[in-house]
């Protein structure tokens, strides 16, 4: 066992406590620095985990993985969190001496994330998972004067400890049948009976609240809506794709599908999912909202690619995961654009931005057009693969349901577009960015664009990482 | 032919368009010119495509191929056989009359012309691609540029251009999910069938499918190509759509986007789905009817000028449906001619109506009176377009008429004689409509109207000579294109009927 192989986590663990301890020393008038020591200490997590690709093996026995699929997730989340970080540092330094920790907090979310992707055993899994959740609960909380924010918090904070409880008892379900808790064990050691049917429904039901899935997704709006906007958009981005690795290793390795029929079960979540979450962002007037509602129907459709669980669908859903961080991202890091210039997230707040600012106005429409699955953004691509696996695993109506309601989603997004094009605004002064949003956008602009028009480096990634399965 | 000239043609305006970008938003002449000599290259290079094309071999030709995504299996993989030859010719001709049609535009002029080259290289591109995944690559692009131009120059009369914009972005890209299904399954049985994922056409159309597979994933492709065809019922997003768009929206949307359908039902519906083909097609041809039919008596009623071109063009698309529902050599080779003849003229027709309501800010026909008194250049226009819609012989649109007519009727009799009778709705409502507008005594109010002058001419001759030479000189597209449907259908394996014209 090589301990290298743990580098990523090790320095990202660093990192945050860095960053702790930093905050505490630093003089005031030096802690404009600690922004850029979150983002060059992320850029060497990215490095490290990028050095470490394709290596397999497994840690202390199993319990940790250090595999292509994890890198995979863990290349995902970082990218994420240097995205949130240099979009977020205007915002972020708005909260004053706070600030120190919420890098803090921000970089232990992460940690948490990568845990999860690479967790090997259930309870590690579970680790990860609370370690992430906890530092989202501080965070969302964390405009301790804003009324919104609070109550983001304690629902945050009330919802995800039932949810984690339920999990934790589908987990606990599961080992009483199997005798393990080791991922790739259990399939082994499972023969049916009711406590295992519990189990799985449990751990379903806990990691569908964690994705927001319908019906399990009722805290995700006001959440998204009463936290810091930077903290949305990892919330949104980062502890989904997390949940959604962790969700995937153990269904799919520990309850195969020929041996555990969970796959319909699924497809009709997906379904609701993306139904509802379409339906109701129609009529959200706040960016927030809309962006959280249309977050709970992408979540439905990278489930689409799982309930196919062929090499076509897991492809999808590594390729979407990959995908919705820089379109996702490249919207939320308008909307903080927006909110930090006027305060407000409103539709109204966006109202005559392609004068205001041309750059965010295109940006922000070609990165919701990606969302909503528009040749040749990067959203085409996946959702391509997504439906080419449900449809090859026999989910034609899935898919039907799918592409019918990203055709509606583009009906909000353009909303918004509209609202930035012909909109009037009584405030027309130029919005200009600082350079560290400015990289970010364009980076997730490039990416969208890219990916979209050349998906090929990607897929071979997302190939190798599910050579796993 | 060693450079690649159709990627030159497909990537002319989009250059044009990021050299655009690059311009400063003051420099409008610059702006207006860069797009004209970028539309004026892509035009420049497709007649040389159609000179170049080497007939005695057919086939196609001209092509470029990039391995582009191995596990989709698509190949950056351009193009050109009968077929699409004259709708590359359709579009470039189109491309430049629509930036000479918005010369007078002079808000926001930088975006809109970057919109306006994007708008063309996308619907080039499913002319040019022999590829499925791209060629829905670019069918897409275009909706989005589509609806940011309507809302932000479009005009609102009887609808709003916001619900104009909307309502057309809609119709189309629930037409397009279902396409996009019917897409990916056949990509995912081609992929069972053959063993390998490819996205090629030719491969495609070489797979057995099974006939109850060929014949969903032909309904599929026939709702969503029909809607952009508008097919009856699917057509209510084309008038307002028209009415509300700009002008060069509505040439280019009207004149080839709408033929995309067209296209994408010969191209992929018949020679990947023949059997599927047989099945829908008797359907189509009775829907299509309802174009003909119904379209023309609503276009009897419309007093809005955009509205009745815009209803004649519903109506018109049910003989290109009709020809590509009987099936044969004749008909199918009606309906491409047809394709490039309506696109022509519904071109110079929206290019006329945008300046005469640019000018006098009306296009209600009981407003206006002996235009040709005062506009006589105008009038010219409308009457090259008007006498070419009802199907004047001598004009293009004649020879795509008689011959769809030709063909269908071995095929469908009843069905035929009655489309037939459109020709004698048509004729009534556009003459009715251009005597309104043109003739009868001088109006006082109009005169300070003026006629077409420097670029305003541009779309009149370049259109207007379209349809004249196509008319007294079929043979020029003629045989180009039965040269490219007569090798689809024997790849399809229909059956062959007769010779041609």
């Amino acid at each position: 066992m090589q301990i290298s192989m743990l580098a990523p986590e090790i320095e990202i663990a660093l990192l945050g406590l860095l960053l702790l301890v930093l905050g505490l020393l630093l003089p005031h008038k030096g802690r404009g620095i600690m922004g850029t020591v979150t983002f060059l200490g992320l850029v060497i997590a990215l490095l490290l985990s990028a050095a470490g690709f394709g290596q397999e093996e497994a840690l202390f026995n199993g319990v940790y993985q250090a595999d292509s699929y994890g890198s995979f997730f863990k290349l995902l989340f970082i990218l994420a969190g240097l995205l949130v970080v240099l979009s977020g540092s205007a915002y972020i330094q708005r909260l004053g001496r706070r600030a120190n920790e919420f890098y803090s907090f921000l970089v232990f979310a992460l940690l948490g994330m990568v845990v999860m992707a690479a967790a090997g055993e259930l309870i590690t899994l579970y680790i990860g998972l609370e370690l992430m959740t906890i530092s989202f609960y501080i965070l969302t909380a964390y405009l301790l004067n804003n009324e919104l924010s609070v109550e983001a918090g304690l629902k945050y904070l009330i919802l995800g400890a039932i949810s984690s409880a339920v999990l934790l008892f589908g987990i606990s379900l599961v080992y009483a049948v199997s005798g393990t808790t080791v991922i790739s064990e259990i399939a082994g050691h499972m023969q049916f009976q009711p406590a295992m049917v519990a189990g799985i429904i449990l751990m379903i039901a806990g990691f569908a609240f964690k994705l927001s899935l319908v019906p399990f997704h009722m805290w995700a709006p006001d959440i998204y809506q009463g936290a810091p906007i930077p903290v949305t958009a990892f919330l949104a981005v980062g502890s989904k794709a997390a949940a959604f690795a962790a969700f995937v290793r153990v269904f799919m390795l520990a309850l195969p599908l020929p041996q555990f029929e969970w796959g319909l079960v699924l497809a009709v979540l997906a379904a609701c999912t993306i139904i509802l979450g379409n339906l109701v962002a129609l009529v959200q007037t706040d960016i927030k909202r809309l962006l959280a509602y249309s977050s709970i129907a992408q979540a439905g459709y990278i489930l689409v690619g799982m309930v196919a669980g062929n090499e076509y669908g897991l492809k999808g859903v590594l390729f979407y995961a990959m995908l919705y961080v820089f379109s996702n991202l490249g919207a939320f890091a308008v909307a903080t654009a927006v909110e930090v210039e006027t305060g407000s997230t409103s539709i109204e707040a966006f109202k005559a931005l392609g004068k205001r600012s041309p750059m965010l106005a295109a940006i922000m429409t070609v990165c919701l057009l990606s969302l909503a699955g528009i040749p040749p953004l990067a959203g085409f691509v996946g959702k391509f693969y997504l439906f080419s696996g449900a449809i090859g695993a026999g989910y034609l109506w899935l898919a039907f349901v799918g592409l019918l309601m990203s055709m509606v989603s583009v009906y909000y997004y353009l909303m918004v577009a509209k609202a930035m094009y012909i909109g009037t605004n009584d405030d027309m002064t130029p919005i200009k960015p600082d350079t560290s949003t400015r990289v970010a956008l364009w980076i997730c602009l490039a990416a969208t664009v890219l990916i979209g028009v050349y998906p090929a480096p990607l897929s071979a990634l997302a190939q190798t990482a599910i050579q796993l399965f | 032919m060693n450079w690649p000239i159709l990627s030159l043609t497909l990537f002319m305006p989009l250059i044009g368009a990021i050299i655009i970008m690059t311009l400063h938003r003051e420099r409008e002449q610059a702006i207006k010119y860069v797009a004209a000599g970028a539309t004026l290259v892509s035009l420049i290079l497709s007649l040389v495509v159609a000179i170049g094309y080497d007939r005695s071999l057919g086939g196609i030709q001209f092509v470029e191929s990039i391995p582009w995504t191995a596990d989709l299996g698509v190949t950056y993989a351009l193009g050109v056989d009968g077929i699409s030859i004259p709708l590359l010719l359709l579009t470039t001709l189109i491309g430049f009359s629509a930036v000479y049609a918005s010369w007078n535009i002079s808000e926001r002029v930088k975006e809109f012309f970057s919109l306006l080259l994007i708008l063309i290289t996308g619907v080039m591109g499913t002319f040019l691609t022999t590829d499925l995944f791209i060629f829905f690559l670019f069918y897409e692009v275009v909706v989005i540029p589509i609806y940011l131009m309507v809302i932000m120059w479009g005009s609102s009369k009887r609808v709003t251009k916001e619900y104009a914009g909307m309502k057309l972005t809609i119709y189309l890209l629930i037409g397009s999910a279902f396409l996009l299904v019917g897409l990916i399954a056949l990509f995912v049985q081609s992929m069972a069938v053959n063993g390998a994922p490819s996205m090629d056409l030719m491969t495609l159309a070489q797979t057995e499918f099974s006939q109850s597979f060929q014949v969903f994933v032909f309904a599929l492709m026939a709702f969503g190509f029909g809607t952009l065809l508008s097919m009856f019922p699917f057509h209510a997003w084309s008038p307002d759509g028209y009415a509300g768009a700009p002008t060069a929206v509505s040439m280019i949307h009207a004149g080839v986007l709408k033929k995309i359908g067209g296209y994408g039902l010969i191209r992929i519906g018949i020679m990947i789905l023949p059997a599927g083909a047989q099945v829908i097609a008797p359907i189509i041809a009775v829907l299509a009817l309802g174009n003909v039919i119904y379209a023309a008596f609503i276009c009897l009623s419309q007093k809005d000028l955009k509205y009745i071109v815009g209803y004649s063009s519903v109506s018109h698309m049910g003989y290109v449906l009709i020809g590509i529902a009987a099936l044969n050599l004749v008909s199918i080779n009606g309906a491409v001619i047809m394709m490039f003849a309506h696109g022509v003229m519904a071109a110079l027709f929206f290019a006329m109506i945008g300046n005469l309501y640019e000018k006098s800010h009306t296009r209600n026909v009981d407003d206006f009176g002996g235009l040709a008194h005062q506009m006589p250049r105008l009038a010219t226009g409308f009457m090259i377009a008007g006498l070419a819609s009802l199907g004047l012989p001598g004009m293009v649109n004649f020879i795509g008429e008689f011959t769809i007519f030709v063909g269908a009727f071995s095929s469908f009799k009843v069905l035929t004689i009655i489309a037939v009778s459109g020709i004698i709705f048509t004729a009534l409502y556009i003459l009715r409509t251009l005597g309104n507008v043109l003739f009868g005594p001088r109006k006082e109010k109009w005169d300070h109207l003026q006629d077409l002058k420097g670029p305003e001419m541009v779309p009149l001759l370049v259109l207007g000579a379209a349809i004249i030479i196509g008319g007294i000189m079929p043979f020029t597209l003629m045989d180009l294109i039965n040269n490219g449907v007569g090798s689809l259908i024997s790849q399809a394996g229909l059956m062959q009927i007769g010779g041609i014209l």
